[in-house]
């Protein structure tokens, strides 16, 4: 990329064929019905063929993710006779129930499993949130005291991971093992994310911080009453990167949670939905689907929609802040 | 690429301006920032990117002593310090911590009075089968996943930027980002009520007097599996760089190739790819740096369905070989010779981009 200028556009993912179609292709005044107003006048329409082909695709890869998505909704509010009827999934309505979530949501192992996630969810994307905003920030100014070690010490964990066994013999040796600490502090600070609120924050015009600053405003002052408001597009975005790690996260939780009673959603999906079905043990504790208030294709549905839903409730809100500019100025730094 | 000319180009509906662009690539996020500050920086490929941007709005350039230095900024080097503390306990600690792999590690002596046993632990991997099947495994995974998911994301990108309409574009672009958000319980689940032995595929299959379908447990197929998988949760996402490279396309170019009468193939061919080619060297290059690490928590969900023989990767033999038979030290052996020999990938990768023109990773500005 060699002098591609990002364009830095405050427009969502929709619009950047506004930038393909220029003056020259679509005047404002004299739209083109007929054809499609938003292709450029070089281009030629597409034949029958290519547009059916282009159809029959995209239709196949939306649903791909939908139709897995709605046929397991769709299940877990089902009736165990509809279930049997169609010898499994449900991809036709039949008599809806909320029955299995009345029963997963009434106490026991899977509500207090969705109470942990949510729990450390808030807090670990909290603290993750401010600590990265807070460094990001800190680390904002170019030529700044310790600026380069800093970020140093912030990049070289990007390239080089300690590896599984010194960290797992580390929160061990801090007495971490079954407490909810060892599924935040470990990953609380994603160098990544860090980089992407820092490029965020240095494009901020600095004549808008250089005049709080004469006003006799300090770095904090700066911090949380110019730039954090001004970045609320970035910050959403990551906190949604952190949120979502937490909620996910699965592997730390069988690596340092040994109290099933502590467990969180995702490992007792693991359990009860995945494992009780066909696969057999993996690894760390499986427990008798019977003695689990968890059974029938419509329950286990519902624990997976429980662990899917708060991504899809919160996912909207964030998607149109995914704008070329916050993954490319990440991955650029 | 170049923003020649892109001043009469553009036009509407840039905010910004090209021409300042070109001229520094480094502030031109900055010249938009006014109203809605930009969330794309510079365009080359900086990270270590010192000297450059806005030190000098704030601060004249002249010598300062490093006391006044000090003071002036203390607060920003405060505001560091809890990710700094964060990262000194989490990630740095461990890193000396991998001194166990030349040790005799037991967890009830410690690592102070654990026994030191030199390069034990490194000779018994390296004769260990175990390990290098793990080795192989993951080489093969990646080797696939190179060939069968890395290139799904630039089609669908090249697909998608062919639709004109925003609004169903957009609503695609929702949809298939969204399986990237989860879990790989989720994903797996998920292909387990599908293609499982009592899953939705083998259901139908049966009905159509088609029996023993079951895709979850079988080892033969386990590769396709697996990617089916990564295309499923990731390919979406992947897609977000290259429509962002592909909006970055000056349209002078498209219409230049339609004067010397190229069609739509051979514009893909001439404009669109050589466009996205820095995107794809960097990807690669990741990928690379990567090429050890594969879908960690994915196999070890699978792990015990389809068996070690086809699911063992390097991840999941430091994980078995340490946490559930506490070979501590043989396991952080194991662990740390991945890492290393990462490390020494992702350089090695960049360096060689590097060699061939390209912007890599990282560079010094």
């Amino acid at each position: 990329m060699t002098s591609t200028t990002h364009r830095p556009a405050p427009s969502t993912d929709g619009e950047p064929d506004a930038a393909t179609g220029g003056p020259t292709a679509r005047p404002a005044t004299a739209r083109r019905r007929r054809r499609s107003q938003h292709r450029p006048v070089w281009e030629e329409a597409p034949g029958p063929l290519g547009f059916t082909g282009k159809v029959v695709l995209l239709a196949f890869i939306v649903l791909a993710v939908a139709f897995p998505l709605y046929t397991i909704m769709l299940t877990s509010v089902s009736t165990q006779a509809d279930v049997t009827r169609s010898g499994g999934l449900v991809t036709v309505p039949g008599e809806l129930s909320l029955a299995a979530y009345e029963q997963i949501l009434s106490g026991g192992i899977v509500t207090r499993a969705a109470l942990v996630s949510i729990g450390i969810t808030a807090v670990g994307t909290l603290l993750s949130t401010v600590v990265s905003v807070l460094a990001a920030f800190g680390l904002s100014r170019p030529g700044s005291f310790g600026h380069r070690p800093l970020l140093f010490v912030l990049l070289i964990t990007m390239f080089f991971g300690a590896g599984m066994i010194p960290t797992y013999l580390l929160v061990s040796a801090l007495g971490l093992i079954d407490s909810y600490w060892a599924l935040i502090l470990p990953t609380a600070v994603s160098a990544f994310n860090v980089l992407i609120l820092r490029s965020f924050f240095m494009g901020i015009d600095p004549a808008i911080t250089d005049a709080a600053r004469i006003d006799g405003a300090g770095d904090w002052r700066v911090l949380f009453q110019i730039v954090t408001p001004m970045s609320k597009a970035a910050i959403a975005v990551v906190a949604l990167f952190y949120g979502v790690g937490y909620w996910n996260a699965f592997f730390n939780a069988m690596l340092y949670i040994n109290d099933n009673a502590k467990w969180p959603l995702q490992l007792v999906l693991r359990s009860y939905v995945l494992q009780g079905a066909t696969l057999p043990g993996s690894g760390a504790g499986q427990i008798d689907v019977a003695t689990g208030a968890v059974t029938g294709l419509p329950v286990k549905m519902a624990v997976l929609v429980l662990a899917v839903v708060p991504i899809l409730l919160v996912y909207p809100f964030v998607q149109r802040h995914f704008t070329k500019g916050v993954i490319f100025g990440a991955i650029k730094g | 690429m170049t923003h020649g000319s892109s001043q009469d180009v553009r036009g509407r509906g840039d905010a910004d301006d090209p021409a300042l662009a070109t001229v520094a690539p480094t502030a031109a996020s900055a010249a938009a920032g006014t109203a809605a500050p930009a969330l794309a920086t510079a365009g080359d490929a900086v990270v270590v990117d010192e000297g450059s941007g806005r030190a000098g709005a704030v601060q004249p350039r002249r010598k300062v002593s490093w006391r006044a230095r000090l003071a002036r900024d203390r607060s920003l080097i405060l505001m560091t310090m809890p990710a700094v503390l964060l990262l000194a306990v989490f990630a740095y600690i461990p890193i000396a911590g991998n001194v166990v792999a030349w040790q005799d590690y037991s967890p009830f002596l410690g690592i102070a009075d654990s026994q030191w046993v030199g390069w034990y632990n490194f000779q018994r991997l390296f004769v260990n089968d175990a390990f290098w099947h793990a080795v192989g495994n993951t080489l093969l995974i990646t080797a696939f996943q190179l060939v069968f998911f890395f290139p799904v994301p630039i089609v669908m990108a090249l697909l998608l930027n062919s639709v004109m309409t925003p609004r169903v574009r957009t609503t695609i672009q929702s949809i298939v980002y969204l399986p990237h958000f989860f879990s790989w319980v989720i994903v797996v689940t998920v292909f387990q009520q599908l293609f499982g032995g009592a899953g939705f595929v083998a259901q139908r299959l049966a009905d159509l007097g088609y029996d023993g379908f079951d895709l979850m447990t079988d080892p033969d197929t386990f590769l396709v599996l697996i990617t089916m998988q990564s295309v499923w949760k990731d390919a979406g996402w992947g897609m977000i760089i290259f429509l962002a490279a592909l909006s970055t396309v000056d349209p002078a170019l498209y219409e230049a190739a339609v004067v010397d009468g190229a069609n739509r193939w051979r514009r893909i061919w001439h404009v669109t790819l050589p466009a996205l080619r820095p995107v794809i060297i960097l990807l690669l290059i990741l990928r690379l740096g990567d090429a050890l690490t594969v879908g960690f928590e994915q196999l070890i969900l699978q792990r015990g369905a389809v068996g070690v023989d086809a699911s063992e990767v390097l991840d999941t033999f430091v994980y078995y070989q340490g946490v559930i038979n506490g070979d501590w030290s043989f396991a952080a052996a194991a662990g740390l010779l991945k890492g290393v020999v990462s490390l020494v990938l992702v350089l090695g990768a960049n360096k060689l981009a590097h060699l061939f023109g390209e912007a890599g990773v990282y560079k010094r500005a």
